[in-house]
């Protein structure tokens, strides 16, 4: 085991403390990770070794800030670390999809889901993080921001990019999977929202 | 095969749309939230914290 550089020395009251945050922020990082990677065991496999990269690092952590943003930040650098080593082992093929829409097995999940899956696979990878950290995890551009390393205007400009591709890609009926007519995957959506925000 | 569309959807019919797809991806998301932590993540962690309580 590589010897890590403590700023806090042994304490076992802050680590506990430590230990507890990050355990209710593992279903988080697993759907980061799953975003990223598509196939759901590379994802766990991602997730888990972000989860030990922080708990190795937890001396540098400052209690009381995000630690959310900064696990997502470990993840996403560890995901981008591996893919430089292996590009072609972490890209959402074909393969890897049908893995993820077998892995769905709520009998509630519209069919709406492998298109938006599939849809959001087809937008750059960029684009893709920018949208699932604003869009469904929560941060803020500030903090998306910080998660990616890049400035905010550029977090707030690939959202939107991300948003219009996606709807265009569910409209067109333009995702990986022929048989559908065009814009059904859209309506779907549009059905499913309405359902939603009815049962509220 | 592409159906051509009547008319391109208005200011306020792709608003709803987006808000549409919104509701979709962070429900998407929280799915795997809501789905139980593999015992894996619980036992990898503990093992880490036991040996450094072994260190101490």
């Amino acid at each position: 085991m590589p010897a890590v550089a403590r700023t806090h020395d042994e304490d076992p009251v802050r680590d506990n403390a430590f230990k507890r945050e990050l355990v209710a922020l593992i279903p988080h990082l697993r759907a980061f990770a799953r975003t990223l990677c598509g196939d759901p065991t590379a994802a766990d496999d991602l997730a888990q070794d972000a989860m030990m990269k922080a708990w190795d690092a937890r001396g540098s952590f400052e209690m009381g800030t995000n630690m959310k943003a900064w696990t997502f930040m470990i993840l996403r650098n560890q995901f981008y670390s591996e893919k430089r080593r292996s590009w072609r082992q972490t890209q959402l093929d074909q393969e890897a999809a049908e893995r993820t829409l077998v892995a769905v097995d709520d009998p509630e999940a519209p069919v709406a889901l492998d298109e938006l899956r599939q849809g959001l696979g087809m937008l750059p990878i960029e684009q893709r993080e920018a949208l699932i950290l604003v869009g469904a995890g929560g941060f803020a551009y500030e903090e998306a921001a910080a998660i990616c390393d890049c400035a905010v205007g550029t977090v707030k400009s690939r959202v939107s990019r991300a948003r219009r591709a996606l709807q265009g890609i569910l409209e067109s009926g333009n995702y990986r999977r022929d048989g559908s007519a065009a814009g059904e995957a859209m309506a779907a959506i549009l059905a499913q929202a309405e359902r939603l925000s009815q049962a509220k | 095969m592409r159906r051509s569309r009547s008319k391109s959807p208005s200011l306020d019919e792709a608003r709803l749309r987006q808000q549409a797809i919104g509701v979709r991806l962070r429900q998407m998301f929280d799915e795997v939230v809501s789905e139980p932590v593999p015992d894996e993540f619980l036992q990898i962690l503990k093992r880490a914290d036991d040996k450094r309580a072994g260190e101490g």
